[in-house]
């Protein structure tokens, strides 16, 4: 059962389209991702869903209920910015008080739910600072406490962690996900990091030229991508052309090598395989059902990993090998058999 | 590096002397009421002349209303064009800076041909229309000054992103305006406000040419009348301008929001 329902929506700026047939189903007390590149819209999608927008087709359903043209302030949803947007005027209480005070809640009520916020997002004793005395972490924190204080039906984060620094950003995006299971909020998050993505979320949506190109688990977003747009975007991925053998059925030739796989292309046809960096082996490849000769090109020694680029089935590929001491690195230059499972090579649409 | 400074002080005390050997000038004539020695009696005499408190008091009065519908007019309209049409600012920008260009004669001339007795809003037949009219010229004669102060404030501010976490938290326009943009500009409407009142006290042309009993023509008519109290008067003009802008620093290190942008 769905509790938030976008039905085909579409938003239209001028004469450039930003969304377009953008459905999706969200389930009571889900966290999903918004994923892509600048100007996706996925954005767009969030500004719909909060009301900030208003689209130009299809519809928004809360809940069961029709609140396309709700507007903002009259559909209970809660937002965190990617700018913070804290009311500078306001000390940190006062922020986190104000939605609830526009509700017309009894003072009584309004301090123990800021005191409550407070302790939430740890930060009990900073009540009476203004967000100028904060840090990026403490502010985004209490942009979170503010958008949930009024208890809203739905959190909508919009790339809230883009302007911290790379640690607070995990600590930070570990809280948030604590917090939201905590208080079982349905949450949509928009970002344009697949690891902030892929580490927090229930479903991921990645998004690619205003519409839905996929939408699933991590899990599935990585290891089964769809469309080549979500291969490549999500994580790193070697893209191999090869040919749908029809001399030999069951085949597929890639880069002049006959490698056995089932596909439902013709005969004839092209198609494009793709295979993770950490799927292909150079050691221990007597495991592996596929083995293929490749010259190693790049190696760069990452410290616990080393990233090899090499040149294999007609194509450069990259892969990383853990660092083992007594081990060395192969040498750029050298020939060497690397190997892969069959199951581990995706068959990509358009 | 040092000839740079030398020249930078030389072009600091010329300025300092073109501007306060007048001021000093005209303080000392104005201390001369009494024959060989210095008195404040020009002082005394313009502030217990009853004509000198009721034009200051008409022009206050004036002054803050003035400052009253300039906010209530400039807020939103700066606050809208900001938000929901960027585009139009220019457009905005350059009504705002009109009154500059139009000399006040102009436009009170204008406002006489058209709200004369015979017209279909016959401002200028009672008192009451008048000082409306007087206010509004007043208003608009500050427009500049106003517009340009709540927009710079403004310019502080990520209006759009703070209205629309207001809006999401349930919050409408009046509270946004009342709760978050007006104390955010506050300092900038204060400095527009401030200004208003230093423009308005000294005014001169629109009170006379519709003959209100305004500061600005009482100062004229006491030029033309006395030898000791002009400049008595134009020295406690130039310091109400100078409270004015004092009062603007002060309110902006009061505010204390506003500490962590200086």
């Amino acid at each position: 059962m769905s509790f938030i329902q976008l039905n085909a929506l579409a938003k239209q700026f001028g004469p450039t389209r930003v969304v377009q047939d953008f459905s999706l189903s969200i389930p009571k007390g889900a966290f999903v991702s918004l994923l892509g590149p600048s100007g996706c819209g996925k954005t767009t999608v969030l500004r719909m869903l909060a009301g900030l927008e208003q689209p130009t087709e299809g519809s928004i359903n809360i809940d069961g209920r029709d609140v396309t043209s709700l507007k903002a302030n009259q559909r209970q949803i809660g937002m965190v910015f990617q700018a913070y947007a804290l009311f500078p005027n306001l000390t940190v209480a006062e922020n986190v008080a104000f939605g609830l005070r526009v509700a017309g809640k009894p003072r009584t009520e309004i301090e123990k739910r800021v005191a409550e916020m407070l302790d939430l997002i740890g930060l009990p004793d900073l009540g009476t600072r203004y967000p100028f005395q904060l840090s990026g972490g403490q502010q985004q924190r209490v942009a979170l406490a503010r958008a949930i204080a009024p208890r809203p039906r739905v959190l909508l984060l919009d790339e809230p962690l883009s302007a911290l620094d790379a640690k607070i950003r995990v600590s930070l995006r570990s809280e948030i996900r604590a917090i939201q299971r905590e208080l079982g909020i349905t949450t949509v998050f928009v970002t344009h990091d697949q690891e902030e993505a892929l580490s927090i979320s229930d479903q991921v949506v990645v998004m690619n030229g205003g519409r839905a190109e996929q939408a699933g688990t991590p899990f599935e977003i990585y290891n089964a991508p769809k469309t080549r747009f979500v291969a490549t975007f999500v994580g790193t991925l070697n893209v191999l052309q090869g040919r749908v053998d029809g001399a030999a059925p069951g085949h597929v030739e890639v880069g002049g090598t006959r490698l056995p796989l089932e596909t439902q292309a013709p005969f004839g046809s092209n198609v494009a395989l793709a295979i993770r960096p950490e799927s292909i082996r150079l050691k221990g490849t007597e495991a592996c059902d596929i083995r293929v000769p490749a010259s190693i090109g790049e190696v760069s020694f990452l410290g616990s990993v080393i990233r090899i680029r090499a040149s294999m089935l007609g194509a450069d590929v990259e892969f990383d090998i853990f660092n083992q001491p007594d081990m060395p690195p192969p040498i750029p230059g050298s020939q060497v058999t690397v190997g892969f499972n069959r199951r581990d090579l995706l068959m990509l649409e358009a | 590096m040092k000839r740079t400074k030398f020249w930078a002080w030389v072009a600091a005390a010329a300025g300092a002397v073109y501007f306060l050997l007048p001021l000093i000038g005209t303080f000392e004539f104005s201390l001369r009421a009494r024959r060989g020695v210095y008195s404040f009696d020009a002082y005394r005499s313009v502030l217990s002349d009853t004509q000198f408190q009721s034009t200051f008091l008409y022009s206050v009065i004036m002054a803050l209303l003035t400052i009253m519908i300039g906010v209530l007019i400039v807020t939103p309209t700066a606050f809208w064009v900001r938000l929901k049409l960027p585009a139009i600012r220019p457009v905005v920008e350059f009504v705002t800076l009109l009154p500059l260009v139009i000399p006040p004669i102009v436009l009170v001339f204008g406002y006489i041909r058209l709200y004369n007795t015979s017209s279909f809003l016959p401002l200028t037949g009672s008192s009451m229309g008048t000082n409306l009219l007087l206010m509004l010229g007043y208003t608009t004669l500050a427009l500049p000054y106003m517009y340009r102060a709540v927009d710079t404030g403004l310019r502080t501010l990520d209006v759009r992103t703070i209205t629309e976490a207001a809006q999401m938290l349930g919050a409408g326009w009046i509270t946004i305006l009342a709760r978050l943009v007006l104390p955010n500009v506050l300092v900038a409407i204060l400095s527009g406000a401030f200004l208003t009142f230093a423009i308005v006290i000294g005014e001169y042309v629109l009170a006379a040419l519709l003959n209100r009993p305004a500061f600005g023509p009482y100062m004229v008519w006491m030029g033309s009348n006395r030898a000791y109290e002009p400049a008595a008067l134009a020295v406690i003009s130039f310091a109400v301008t100078w409270g004015c802008l004092g009062l603007i620093q002060l309110a902006t290190r009061l505010a204390p929001h506003t500490r962590a942008k200086r």
